[in-house]
Protein backbone atom coordinates (compact mmCIF):
# COMPACT_ATOMS: atom_id res chain seq x y z
CA UNK A 1 0.00 0.00 0.00
CA UNK A 2 1.20 3.56 -0.62
CA UNK A 3 1.01 6.53 1.22
CA UNK A 4 -1.98 8.71 0.68
CA UNK A 5 -1.56 12.09 -0.98
CA UNK A 6 -1.94 15.28 0.58
CA UNK A 7 -5.40 16.08 -1.03
CA UNK A 8 -7.25 12.69 0.16
CA UNK A 9 -5.92 13.53 3.84
CA UNK A 10 -7.33 16.86 3.87
CA UNK A 11 -10.14 15.63 2.07
CA UNK A 12 -10.52 13.49 4.75
CA UNK A 13 -10.73 15.56 7.64
CA UNK A 14 -12.68 17.99 6.01
CA UNK A 15 -15.17 14.96 5.52
CA UNK A 16 -14.63 13.67 9.11
CA UNK A 17 -16.04 17.29 10.94
CA UNK A 18 -18.44 17.72 7.95
CA UNK A 19 -20.41 14.53 9.18
CA UNK A 20 -19.35 15.00 13.04
CA UNK A 21 -20.98 18.43 12.64
CA UNK A 22 -24.21 16.77 10.99
CA UNK A 23 -24.37 13.92 13.32
CA UNK A 24 -24.46 16.16 16.49
CA UNK A 25 -26.09 18.94 15.08
CA UNK A 26 -29.25 18.79 18.09
CA UNK A 27 -26.00 20.01 20.19
CA UNK A 28 -23.77 22.04 18.01
CA UNK A 29 -26.12 24.01 16.29
CA UNK A 30 -26.68 27.20 17.68
CA UNK A 31 -30.21 27.52 17.23
CA UNK A 32 -33.15 24.95 16.12
CA UNK A 33 -33.30 24.63 12.68
CA UNK A 34 -37.26 26.03 12.18
CA UNK A 35 -37.01 28.42 15.05
CA UNK A 36 -38.77 31.72 13.38
CA UNK A 37 -37.40 34.78 14.37
CA UNK A 38 -39.48 37.56 12.60
CA UNK A 39 -37.18 40.85 14.20
CA UNK A 40 -34.13 39.40 12.38
CA UNK A 41 -34.61 38.21 8.72
CA UNK A 42 -32.38 38.12 5.94
CA UNK A 43 -29.35 39.20 7.74
CA UNK A 44 -25.96 38.70 6.39
CA UNK A 45 -23.34 36.94 8.10
CA UNK A 46 -22.82 38.02 11.74
CA UNK A 47 -20.98 36.87 15.07
CA UNK A 48 -24.64 35.99 16.33
CA UNK A 49 -25.66 33.67 12.80
CA UNK A 50 -22.40 33.18 11.19
CA UNK A 51 -23.94 31.99 7.65
CA UNK A 52 -26.73 35.04 8.27
CA UNK A 53 -30.86 34.15 8.32
CA UNK A 54 -33.25 33.65 5.86
CA UNK A 55 -36.57 34.86 5.02
CA UNK A 56 -38.28 33.29 8.25
CA UNK A 57 -35.54 34.39 10.38
CA UNK A 58 -34.06 30.91 10.46
CA UNK A 59 -30.22 30.33 11.14
CA UNK A 60 -28.69 29.08 8.44
CA UNK A 61 -25.88 27.64 9.80
CA UNK A 62 -28.06 25.65 11.98
CA UNK A 63 -30.16 24.59 8.77
CA UNK A 64 -27.04 23.63 7.09
CA UNK A 65 -25.83 21.51 9.89
CA UNK A 66 -29.07 19.78 9.97
CA UNK A 67 -29.59 19.53 6.53
CA UNK A 68 -25.97 17.75 6.44
CA UNK A 69 -28.15 14.77 8.07
CA UNK A 70 -30.40 14.52 5.19
CA UNK A 71 -28.04 14.89 2.43
CA UNK A 72 -24.98 12.92 4.01
CA UNK A 73 -27.29 9.65 5.15
CA UNK A 74 -29.33 9.87 1.64
CA UNK A 75 -25.45 9.77 0.45
CA UNK A 76 -24.12 7.16 2.56
CA UNK A 77 -26.87 5.38 2.91
CA UNK A 78 -28.14 4.47 -0.65
CA UNK A 79 -24.38 3.82 -1.74
CA UNK A 80 -23.69 1.07 0.83
CA UNK A 81 -27.03 -0.74 0.00
CA UNK A 82 -26.15 0.00 -3.56
CA UNK A 83 -22.67 -1.73 -3.41
CA UNK A 84 -24.08 -4.42 -1.47
CA UNK A 85 -27.07 -5.45 -4.04
CA UNK A 86 -24.63 -4.86 -6.58
CA UNK A 87 -21.90 -6.91 -5.42
CA UNK A 88 -23.74 -9.57 -4.78
CA UNK A 89 -25.66 -9.85 -7.76
CA UNK A 90 -22.17 -9.07 -9.67
CA UNK A 91 -20.24 -11.65 -7.75
CA UNK A 92 -23.04 -14.26 -8.36
CA UNK A 93 -23.78 -13.69 -12.47
CA UNK A 94 -19.43 -13.35 -12.70
CA UNK A 95 -18.84 -17.02 -10.83
CA UNK A 96 -21.76 -18.71 -12.29
CA UNK A 97 -21.41 -17.50 -15.77
CA UNK A 98 -23.25 -18.83 -19.12
CA UNK A 99 -26.36 -18.26 -19.72
CA UNK A 100 -27.47 -17.40 -16.68
CA UNK A 101 -24.75 -14.75 -16.81
CA UNK A 102 -25.87 -13.15 -20.00
CA UNK A 103 -29.57 -12.92 -18.75
CA UNK A 104 -28.77 -11.45 -15.28
CA UNK A 105 -26.56 -8.89 -17.34
CA UNK A 106 -29.19 -8.25 -20.09
CA UNK A 107 -31.46 -7.03 -17.22
CA UNK A 108 -28.91 -4.47 -16.08
CA UNK A 109 -28.23 -3.81 -19.96
CA UNK A 110 -31.68 -2.54 -19.61
CA UNK A 111 -31.49 -0.49 -16.42
CA UNK A 112 -28.25 0.86 -17.55
CA UNK A 113 -30.00 2.22 -20.81
CA UNK A 114 -32.46 4.23 -18.69
CA UNK A 115 -31.81 7.94 -18.42
CA UNK A 116 -30.75 8.06 -14.00
CA UNK A 117 -31.94 11.17 -12.95
CA UNK A 118 -35.36 10.56 -15.14
CA UNK A 119 -35.70 7.54 -13.86
CA UNK A 120 -35.59 8.61 -9.82
CA UNK A 121 -37.71 11.84 -10.71
CA UNK A 122 -40.46 8.82 -11.84
CA UNK A 123 -39.94 6.87 -8.97
CA UNK A 124 -40.40 9.24 -6.60
CA UNK A 125 -43.55 10.60 -8.13
CA UNK A 126 -44.76 6.98 -7.46
CA UNK A 127 -43.07 6.50 -4.07
CA UNK A 128 -43.50 9.83 -2.51
CA UNK A 129 -40.72 12.51 -2.08
CA UNK A 130 -39.72 11.98 1.51
CA UNK A 131 -36.08 10.71 2.25
CA UNK A 132 -37.44 6.90 1.76
CA UNK A 133 -38.44 7.71 -1.50
CA UNK A 134 -35.15 9.19 -2.74
CA UNK A 135 -33.37 6.66 -0.85
CA UNK A 136 -35.58 3.59 -3.25
CA UNK A 137 -35.20 5.72 -6.16
CA UNK A 138 -31.72 6.16 -5.88
CA UNK A 139 -30.44 2.98 -4.82
CA UNK A 140 -32.29 1.19 -7.32
CA UNK A 141 -30.58 3.26 -10.22
CA UNK A 142 -26.98 3.02 -8.78
CA UNK A 143 -26.78 -0.74 -8.10
CA UNK A 144 -26.26 -1.61 -11.81
CA UNK A 145 -22.97 0.01 -11.84
CA UNK A 146 -21.57 -1.73 -8.96
CA UNK A 147 -23.01 -4.97 -10.95
CA UNK A 148 -21.17 -4.69 -13.71
CA UNK A 149 -17.73 -3.44 -11.54
CA UNK A 150 -18.03 -6.51 -9.53
CA UNK A 151 -18.72 -9.12 -12.36
CA UNK A 152 -16.20 -8.01 -14.53
CA UNK A 153 -13.59 -8.28 -11.35
CA UNK A 154 -15.06 -11.49 -10.62
CA UNK A 155 -14.41 -12.53 -14.20
CA UNK A 156 -10.45 -11.79 -13.77
CA UNK A 157 -10.17 -13.27 -10.37
CA UNK A 158 -12.13 -16.75 -10.83
CA UNK A 159 -8.98 -17.11 -13.58
CA UNK A 160 -6.32 -16.31 -10.88
CA UNK A 161 -3.92 -19.32 -9.46
CA UNK A 162 -4.93 -18.79 -6.27
CA UNK A 163 -8.83 -19.66 -6.97
CA UNK A 164 -7.38 -22.64 -9.01
CA UNK A 165 -5.68 -23.74 -6.13
CA UNK A 166 -8.39 -23.93 -4.13
CA UNK A 167 -11.12 -25.49 -6.30
CA UNK A 168 -8.66 -28.65 -6.53
CA UNK A 169 -8.24 -29.00 -2.90
CA UNK A 170 -12.23 -29.40 -3.17
CA UNK A 171 -13.51 -26.24 -1.83
CA UNK A 172 -16.73 -25.46 -2.68
CA UNK A 173 -18.12 -22.51 -4.66
CA UNK A 174 -19.67 -20.94 -1.63
CA UNK A 175 -16.73 -21.21 0.16
CA UNK A 176 -14.14 -20.26 -2.96
CA UNK A 177 -16.73 -16.65 -3.51
CA UNK A 178 -16.61 -15.40 0.57
CA UNK A 179 -13.13 -16.50 1.04
CA UNK A 180 -11.21 -16.08 -1.88
CA UNK A 181 -12.81 -13.52 -4.25
CA UNK A 182 -15.05 -11.30 -1.87
CA UNK A 183 -11.79 -10.57 0.17
CA UNK A 184 -9.68 -9.46 -3.13
CA UNK A 185 -12.84 -7.62 -4.22
CA UNK A 186 -12.55 -5.42 -1.13
CA UNK A 187 -9.87 -2.36 -2.40
CA UNK A 188 -12.39 -1.97 -5.89
CA UNK A 189 -15.24 -1.89 -3.40
CA UNK A 190 -13.49 0.50 -0.91
CA UNK A 191 -12.69 3.08 -3.73
CA UNK A 192 -16.59 2.52 -5.26
CA UNK A 193 -18.46 4.06 -2.22
CA UNK A 194 -15.68 6.86 -2.20
CA UNK A 195 -17.31 7.63 -5.48
CA UNK A 196 -20.52 6.43 -5.64
CA UNK A 197 -21.20 8.82 -2.40
CA UNK A 198 -20.76 12.13 -4.25
CA UNK A 199 -22.85 11.53 -7.23
CA UNK A 200 -25.62 9.96 -4.76
CA UNK A 201 -25.41 13.46 -3.11
CA UNK A 202 -24.99 15.23 -6.31
CA UNK A 203 -28.29 13.56 -7.54
CA UNK A 204 -30.39 14.32 -4.07
CA UNK A 205 -29.21 17.82 -3.89
CA UNK A 206 -29.82 18.56 -7.90
CA UNK A 207 -33.67 16.75 -7.49
CA UNK A 208 -34.24 19.12 -4.25
CA UNK A 209 -33.07 22.43 -5.89
CA UNK A 210 -35.32 21.74 -9.30
CA UNK A 211 -38.41 21.15 -5.90
CA UNK A 212 -38.86 17.54 -7.29
CA UNK A 213 -36.94 16.12 -4.59
CA UNK A 214 -37.07 15.79 -0.94
CA UNK A 215 -40.39 18.24 0.34
CA UNK A 216 -40.02 20.65 3.45
CA UNK A 217 -39.93 20.71 6.33
CA UNK A 218 -37.46 17.80 5.71
CA UNK A 219 -34.07 20.07 4.32
CA UNK A 220 -31.07 18.91 2.77
CA UNK A 221 -28.89 21.25 1.24
CA UNK A 222 -30.64 21.11 -1.88
CA UNK A 223 -33.60 22.11 -0.61
CA UNK A 224 -32.00 25.10 1.02
CA UNK A 225 -30.18 26.23 -2.26
CA UNK A 226 -33.46 26.05 -4.14
CA UNK A 227 -35.04 28.52 -0.67
CA UNK A 228 -31.99 30.66 -1.57
CA UNK A 229 -32.20 30.89 -5.20
CA UNK A 230 -35.76 33.28 -5.19
CA UNK A 231 -33.54 35.60 -2.91
CA UNK A 232 -30.19 35.21 -4.99
CA UNK A 233 -30.18 38.68 -6.56
CA UNK A 234 -30.24 40.86 -3.49
CA UNK A 235 -29.37 38.05 -0.50
CA UNK A 236 -26.77 35.79 -2.45
CA UNK A 237 -25.65 34.54 1.12
CA UNK A 238 -28.79 32.12 0.97
CA UNK A 239 -27.43 30.35 -1.54
CA UNK A 240 -24.05 30.46 -1.31
CA UNK A 241 -23.41 28.21 1.79
CA UNK A 242 -25.34 25.43 0.80
CA UNK A 243 -23.90 25.59 -2.84
CA UNK A 244 -20.46 25.36 -0.88
CA UNK A 245 -21.61 23.02 1.47
CA UNK A 246 -22.97 20.45 -1.72
CA UNK A 247 -19.70 21.82 -3.71
CA UNK A 248 -17.24 20.78 -1.30
CA UNK A 249 -18.47 17.53 0.18
CA UNK A 250 -18.06 16.24 -3.41
CA UNK A 251 -15.05 17.99 -3.93
CA UNK A 252 -13.89 16.00 -0.81
CA UNK A 253 -15.28 12.66 -1.72
CA UNK A 254 -13.94 12.94 -5.04
CA UNK A 255 -10.11 13.53 -4.05
CA UNK A 256 -10.86 10.70 -1.17
CA UNK A 257 -11.66 8.38 -4.02
CA UNK A 258 -8.82 9.35 -6.02
CA UNK A 259 -6.29 8.83 -2.58
CA UNK A 260 -7.84 5.64 -2.05
CA UNK A 261 -7.29 4.27 -5.22
CA UNK A 262 -3.51 5.38 -5.83
CA UNK A 263 -3.20 3.72 -2.46
CA UNK A 264 -5.06 0.65 -2.77
CA UNK A 265 -5.23 -0.30 -6.53
CA UNK A 266 -2.16 -1.98 -7.70
CA UNK A 267 -3.35 -1.80 -11.06
CA UNK A 268 -3.19 2.32 -11.12
CA UNK B 1 -21.00 -5.73 -40.51
CA UNK B 2 -24.67 -5.12 -41.34
CA UNK B 3 -25.33 -8.06 -39.02
CA UNK B 4 -24.08 -6.05 -36.32
CA UNK B 5 -25.82 -2.94 -37.10
CA UNK B 6 -29.13 -4.74 -36.89
CA UNK B 7 -28.37 -6.42 -33.63
CA UNK B 8 -27.52 -3.20 -32.42
CA UNK B 9 -31.14 -1.85 -33.79
CA UNK B 10 -33.02 -4.47 -32.49
CA UNK B 11 -31.29 -4.76 -29.12
CA UNK B 12 -32.14 -0.50 -28.83
CA UNK B 13 -35.29 -1.34 -29.75
CA UNK B 14 -36.22 -3.93 -26.90
CA UNK B 15 -34.54 -1.46 -24.74
CA UNK B 16 -37.30 1.67 -25.49
CA UNK B 17 -39.88 -0.89 -25.32
CA UNK B 18 -38.86 -1.95 -22.01
CA UNK B 19 -38.73 2.29 -21.27
CA UNK B 20 -41.97 2.64 -22.50
CA UNK B 21 -43.62 -0.43 -20.44
CA UNK B 22 -41.82 0.72 -17.17
CA UNK B 23 -42.75 4.48 -17.67
CA UNK B 24 -46.47 3.35 -18.43
CA UNK B 25 -46.66 0.99 -15.22
CA UNK B 26 -45.01 3.74 -13.11
CA UNK B 27 -47.14 6.24 -14.33
CA UNK B 28 -50.52 4.01 -13.44
CA UNK B 29 -48.99 3.34 -10.06
CA UNK B 30 -48.65 6.62 -8.93
CA UNK B 31 -51.77 7.14 -6.47
CA UNK B 32 -53.92 10.49 -7.50
CA UNK B 33 -55.09 11.42 -10.88
CA UNK B 34 -53.89 14.37 -13.15
CA UNK B 35 -57.52 16.29 -12.13
CA UNK B 36 -56.92 15.43 -8.51
CA UNK B 37 -55.35 19.07 -7.53
CA UNK B 38 -58.20 20.87 -9.85
CA UNK B 39 -61.30 22.08 -7.76
CA UNK B 40 -63.90 19.60 -7.01
CA UNK B 41 -65.61 18.95 -10.88
CA UNK B 42 -69.05 17.43 -10.88
CA UNK B 43 -68.66 13.45 -11.35
CA UNK B 44 -70.43 13.90 -14.58
CA UNK B 45 -67.46 15.75 -15.87
CA UNK B 46 -64.92 13.74 -13.79
CA UNK B 47 -66.76 10.57 -16.01
CA UNK B 48 -66.12 12.64 -19.42
CA UNK B 49 -62.75 13.25 -19.10
CA UNK B 50 -62.04 9.90 -17.89
CA UNK B 51 -63.68 8.86 -20.85
CA UNK B 52 -62.11 10.85 -23.26
CA UNK B 53 -58.20 9.73 -21.81
CA UNK B 54 -59.32 6.21 -21.30
CA UNK B 55 -59.14 6.33 -18.18
CA UNK B 56 -61.68 4.00 -16.97
CA UNK B 57 -60.87 1.28 -19.14
CA UNK B 58 -59.68 -1.81 -17.36
CA UNK B 59 -55.03 -0.77 -16.97
CA UNK B 60 -54.04 -3.70 -19.89
CA UNK B 61 -56.68 -1.93 -22.68
CA UNK B 62 -55.28 1.54 -21.81
CA UNK B 63 -51.92 -0.01 -22.00
CA UNK B 64 -52.79 -1.81 -25.53
CA UNK B 65 -54.28 1.46 -26.64
CA UNK B 66 -50.86 3.58 -25.45
CA UNK B 67 -49.06 1.05 -27.44
CA UNK B 68 -50.68 1.47 -30.48
CA UNK B 69 -50.54 5.17 -30.19
CA UNK B 70 -46.95 5.31 -30.04
CA UNK B 71 -46.16 2.97 -33.29
CA UNK B 72 -48.59 5.22 -34.96
CA UNK B 73 -45.97 8.38 -33.42
CA UNK B 74 -49.33 9.69 -31.22
CA UNK B 75 -48.85 10.64 -27.60
CA UNK B 76 -52.11 11.57 -26.88
CA UNK B 77 -53.45 14.97 -25.66
CA UNK B 78 -51.59 16.32 -22.54
CA UNK B 79 -53.53 16.48 -19.77
CA UNK B 80 -52.54 20.28 -18.59
CA UNK B 81 -52.15 21.52 -21.54
CA UNK B 82 -55.71 21.50 -22.59
CA UNK B 83 -56.33 21.43 -26.51
CA UNK B 84 -52.58 20.68 -26.81
CA UNK B 85 -51.10 17.43 -28.39
CA UNK B 86 -47.95 15.97 -26.40
CA UNK B 87 -46.33 16.05 -29.59
CA UNK B 88 -46.96 19.35 -30.34
CA UNK B 89 -45.45 20.31 -27.27
CA UNK B 90 -42.28 18.55 -27.59
CA UNK B 91 -41.94 19.28 -31.42
CA UNK B 92 -42.26 23.04 -29.92
CA UNK B 93 -39.37 22.16 -27.47
CA UNK B 94 -36.96 19.87 -28.62
CA UNK B 95 -35.44 22.24 -30.86
CA UNK B 96 -34.51 24.42 -27.81
CA UNK B 97 -33.25 21.54 -25.92
CA UNK B 98 -30.97 20.47 -28.60
CA UNK B 99 -29.68 23.60 -28.97
CA UNK B 100 -28.61 24.25 -25.51
CA UNK B 101 -27.14 20.27 -25.91
CA UNK B 102 -25.05 20.86 -28.73
CA UNK B 103 -23.98 24.00 -27.27
CA UNK B 104 -22.86 22.39 -24.23
CA UNK B 105 -21.23 19.99 -26.52
CA UNK B 106 -19.04 22.59 -28.12
CA UNK B 107 -17.91 23.84 -24.99
CA UNK B 108 -16.78 20.09 -23.60
CA UNK B 109 -14.86 19.66 -27.07
CA UNK B 110 -13.41 22.93 -26.76
CA UNK B 111 -12.49 23.35 -23.21
CA UNK B 112 -12.03 19.81 -22.28
CA UNK B 113 -9.57 18.48 -25.39
CA UNK B 114 -7.14 20.98 -25.77
CA UNK B 115 -6.78 21.43 -21.89
CA UNK B 116 -5.79 17.53 -21.83
CA UNK B 117 -2.99 18.11 -24.31
CA UNK B 118 -1.64 21.00 -23.02
CA UNK B 119 -1.65 18.80 -19.64
CA UNK B 120 -0.12 15.69 -21.13
CA UNK B 121 2.86 17.57 -23.02
CA UNK B 122 4.27 18.66 -20.01
CA UNK B 123 3.55 16.54 -17.42
CA UNK B 124 4.01 17.44 -13.63
CA UNK B 125 4.92 21.23 -14.86
CA UNK B 126 2.50 23.52 -12.45
CA UNK B 127 0.78 24.14 -16.16
CA UNK B 128 -0.04 20.71 -16.02
CA UNK B 129 -1.19 20.26 -11.91
CA UNK B 130 -3.35 23.68 -12.18
CA UNK B 131 -5.46 22.03 -15.48
CA UNK B 132 -5.84 18.94 -13.70
CA UNK B 133 -7.21 20.51 -10.18
CA UNK B 134 -9.24 22.83 -12.26
CA UNK B 135 -10.94 19.88 -14.24
CA UNK B 136 -11.22 18.12 -10.72
CA UNK B 137 -13.19 21.23 -9.27
CA UNK B 138 -15.21 21.37 -12.81
CA UNK B 139 -15.93 17.55 -12.27
CA UNK B 140 -16.88 18.30 -8.89
CA UNK B 141 -19.26 21.73 -8.99
CA UNK B 142 -23.23 20.64 -9.75
CA UNK B 143 -24.16 22.49 -12.56
CA UNK B 144 -27.08 24.06 -10.43
CA UNK B 145 -24.15 25.55 -8.97
CA UNK B 146 -22.04 26.62 -11.02
CA UNK B 147 -25.23 28.14 -12.92
CA UNK B 148 -26.35 30.02 -9.89
CA UNK B 149 -22.86 31.37 -9.60
CA UNK B 150 -22.78 32.49 -13.30
CA UNK B 151 -26.15 34.07 -12.98
CA UNK B 152 -25.22 35.74 -9.54
CA UNK B 153 -21.80 37.17 -11.01
CA UNK B 154 -22.44 37.80 -14.80
CA UNK B 155 -25.96 38.44 -14.48
CA UNK B 156 -26.66 40.44 -11.61
CA UNK B 157 -22.81 41.93 -10.49
CA UNK B 158 -21.97 42.48 -13.68
CA UNK B 159 -24.69 42.96 -16.09
CA UNK B 160 -22.97 41.17 -19.06
CA UNK B 161 -25.11 38.10 -19.81
CA UNK B 162 -28.95 38.13 -19.56
CA UNK B 163 -29.94 35.77 -16.52
CA UNK B 164 -32.75 34.10 -18.42
CA UNK B 165 -34.78 33.29 -21.10
CA UNK B 166 -34.30 32.30 -24.76
CA UNK B 167 -33.88 35.12 -27.22
CA UNK B 168 -30.79 34.79 -29.41
CA UNK B 169 -27.31 33.65 -28.68
CA UNK B 170 -26.36 35.98 -25.86
CA UNK B 171 -29.02 33.54 -24.02
CA UNK B 172 -27.13 30.36 -24.77
CA UNK B 173 -23.77 31.06 -23.28
CA UNK B 174 -24.19 30.51 -19.85
CA UNK B 175 -26.41 27.90 -20.03
CA UNK B 176 -23.58 26.26 -22.40
CA UNK B 177 -21.12 27.06 -20.10
CA UNK B 178 -23.02 25.78 -17.11
CA UNK B 179 -23.78 22.62 -18.31
CA UNK B 180 -20.67 21.69 -19.79
CA UNK B 181 -18.05 22.44 -17.68
CA UNK B 182 -18.25 19.47 -15.52
CA UNK B 183 -18.04 16.97 -18.98
CA UNK B 184 -15.22 19.29 -19.79
CA UNK B 185 -13.55 18.36 -16.96
CA UNK B 186 -13.70 14.79 -17.23
CA UNK B 187 -12.84 15.23 -20.71
CA UNK B 188 -9.35 17.01 -20.23
CA UNK B 189 -8.52 14.20 -17.56
CA UNK B 190 -9.58 11.40 -19.78
CA UNK B 191 -7.12 13.10 -22.84
CA UNK B 192 -4.56 13.71 -20.84
CA UNK B 193 -3.95 10.26 -19.48
CA UNK B 194 -4.51 8.83 -23.10
CA UNK B 195 -2.31 11.62 -25.06
CA UNK B 196 0.27 10.21 -22.16
CA UNK B 197 -0.22 6.73 -23.08
CA UNK B 198 0.35 7.77 -26.65
CA UNK B 199 3.19 9.80 -26.22
CA UNK B 200 5.49 7.12 -24.08
CA UNK B 201 4.29 4.76 -27.43
CA UNK B 202 6.83 3.58 -29.71
CA UNK B 203 5.35 4.95 -32.66
CA UNK B 204 5.70 8.29 -31.69
CA UNK B 205 9.93 7.40 -31.23
CA UNK B 206 9.81 6.82 -34.20
CA UNK B 207 7.93 9.31 -35.93
CA UNK B 208 10.28 11.92 -33.69
CA UNK B 209 13.73 10.01 -35.00
CA UNK B 210 12.54 9.95 -38.61
CA UNK B 211 12.59 14.23 -38.22
CA UNK B 212 8.42 15.19 -38.46
CA UNK B 213 7.83 18.66 -36.86
CA UNK B 214 6.18 18.75 -32.75
CA UNK B 215 3.33 19.78 -35.18
CA UNK B 216 2.89 16.91 -37.69
CA UNK B 217 3.31 14.24 -35.21
CA UNK B 218 0.44 15.87 -32.67
CA UNK B 219 -2.00 16.14 -35.88
CA UNK B 220 -1.36 13.20 -37.27
CA UNK B 221 0.17 10.86 -34.75
CA UNK B 222 -1.14 11.55 -30.89
CA UNK B 223 -4.25 12.80 -31.52
CA UNK B 224 -5.34 10.78 -34.10
CA UNK B 225 -4.57 8.01 -31.64
CA UNK B 226 -5.71 9.04 -28.48
CA UNK B 227 -9.65 10.42 -29.25
CA UNK B 228 -10.23 6.78 -29.49
CA UNK B 229 -11.47 6.41 -25.77
CA UNK B 230 -12.86 9.65 -25.67
CA UNK B 231 -15.35 8.65 -28.26
CA UNK B 232 -15.98 5.90 -26.36
CA UNK B 233 -17.31 8.09 -23.45
CA UNK B 234 -19.39 10.39 -25.89
CA UNK B 235 -22.50 8.05 -25.58
CA UNK B 236 -22.65 8.80 -21.56
CA UNK B 237 -21.85 12.41 -22.42
CA UNK B 238 -24.49 13.55 -24.50
CA UNK B 239 -26.71 11.49 -22.64
CA UNK B 240 -25.53 13.34 -19.45
CA UNK B 241 -25.72 16.27 -21.40
CA UNK B 242 -29.50 15.68 -22.65
CA UNK B 243 -30.95 14.86 -19.28
CA UNK B 244 -28.61 17.14 -17.07
CA UNK B 245 -30.27 19.66 -19.60
CA UNK B 246 -33.62 20.11 -17.34
CA UNK B 247 -32.05 21.53 -14.21
CA UNK B 248 -30.46 24.13 -16.26
CA UNK B 249 -33.38 24.92 -18.28
CA UNK B 250 -35.24 25.51 -15.08
CA UNK B 251 -32.24 27.83 -13.72
CA UNK B 252 -32.74 29.91 -16.90
CA UNK B 253 -35.94 29.70 -17.65
CA UNK B 254 -35.84 28.06 -21.04
CA UNK B 255 -38.49 27.36 -22.99
CA UNK B 256 -37.17 23.34 -23.19
CA UNK B 257 -38.35 20.15 -23.08
CA UNK B 258 -36.49 19.36 -19.52
CA UNK B 259 -38.37 22.56 -18.28
CA UNK B 260 -41.92 21.24 -19.60
CA UNK B 261 -41.05 17.77 -17.90
CA UNK B 262 -40.41 19.49 -14.52
CA UNK B 263 -44.15 21.19 -14.53
CA UNK B 264 -45.62 17.98 -16.51
CA UNK B 265 -44.09 15.90 -12.86
CA UNK B 266 -45.71 18.21 -10.57
CA UNK B 267 -49.11 18.60 -12.63
CA UNK B 268 -48.98 14.86 -12.97
CA UNK B 269 -49.25 14.98 -16.68
CA UNK B 270 -49.09 11.39 -17.45
CA UNK B 271 -49.17 11.73 -21.77
CA UNK B 272 -46.69 14.53 -21.40
CA UNK B 273 -44.80 12.73 -18.44
CA UNK B 274 -44.23 9.40 -21.01
CA UNK B 275 -43.78 11.62 -23.93
CA UNK B 276 -40.69 13.27 -22.74
CA UNK B 277 -39.54 10.15 -21.34
CA UNK B 278 -39.29 8.73 -24.46
CA UNK B 279 -38.06 11.12 -26.57
CA UNK B 280 -34.92 11.31 -23.80
CA UNK B 281 -34.67 7.20 -24.21
CA UNK B 282 -34.77 7.52 -28.18
CA UNK B 283 -32.48 10.16 -28.13
CA UNK B 284 -30.10 7.94 -25.48
CA UNK B 285 -30.32 4.53 -27.50
CA UNK B 286 -29.53 6.31 -31.09
CA UNK B 287 -26.51 7.89 -29.85
CA UNK B 288 -25.62 4.69 -28.35
CA UNK B 289 -25.83 3.10 -31.26
CA UNK B 290 -24.30 5.54 -33.27
CA UNK B 291 -21.43 6.00 -31.01
CA UNK B 292 -20.72 2.39 -31.25
CA UNK B 293 -20.78 2.31 -35.06
CA UNK B 294 -18.20 5.21 -34.99
CA UNK B 295 -16.02 3.60 -32.69
CA UNK B 296 -15.81 0.59 -35.09
CA UNK B 297 -15.46 2.80 -37.71
CA UNK B 298 -12.42 4.67 -36.13
CA UNK B 299 -10.44 1.80 -34.97
CA UNK B 300 -10.47 -1.31 -37.15
CA UNK B 301 -9.70 -3.68 -33.81
CA UNK B 302 -12.93 -3.45 -32.38
CA UNK B 303 -14.70 -4.39 -36.15
CA UNK B 304 -12.77 -7.72 -36.36
CA UNK B 305 -14.85 -8.66 -32.65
Amino acid sequence: MRPFSLSSKIAAGFLALITLASVFAPWLAPYSFETQNTMNILSGPSAANWMGTDQLGRDLFSRILYGGRVSLFIGVATTLVAVLIGTLYGAVSGYVGGRWDSLMMRAVDVVFALPDLLMIILITVVMGRGVAGLFLALTLVSWVTVARLVRGEVLRLKESNYVEAAHALGAGDLRILAREILPNLLGVLVVTVSFRIPVAILAESTLSFIGLGILPPASSWGTLANDGWSAIKFYPHLILFPSLAIFLTILSFNFLGEGLRDALDPRS
Amino acid sequence: MWAYVIKRILHGVVVLFAVATLTFLIMHWVPGGPFDSDKKLPPEIIANIEAKYHLDRPLPVQYGLYLKGLIQGELGPSFKYLGRDVADILSDTFPVSLTLGLAAMLVVIALGIPAGVVSAYRPNSMLDRGAVFIATLGISVPSFVLGTVLVWGLSHKLGWLPPALWEGPRHVLMPALALGAGYAGYIARLTRTTVLDVLASDYIRTARAKGLTEREILFNHVLKNSLYPVVSVLGPLIAGLVTGSFVIEFIFSVPGMGNFFITAVTNRDYPLIMGVTLVYAVLIVIVHILVDLMYGWLDPRVRVH
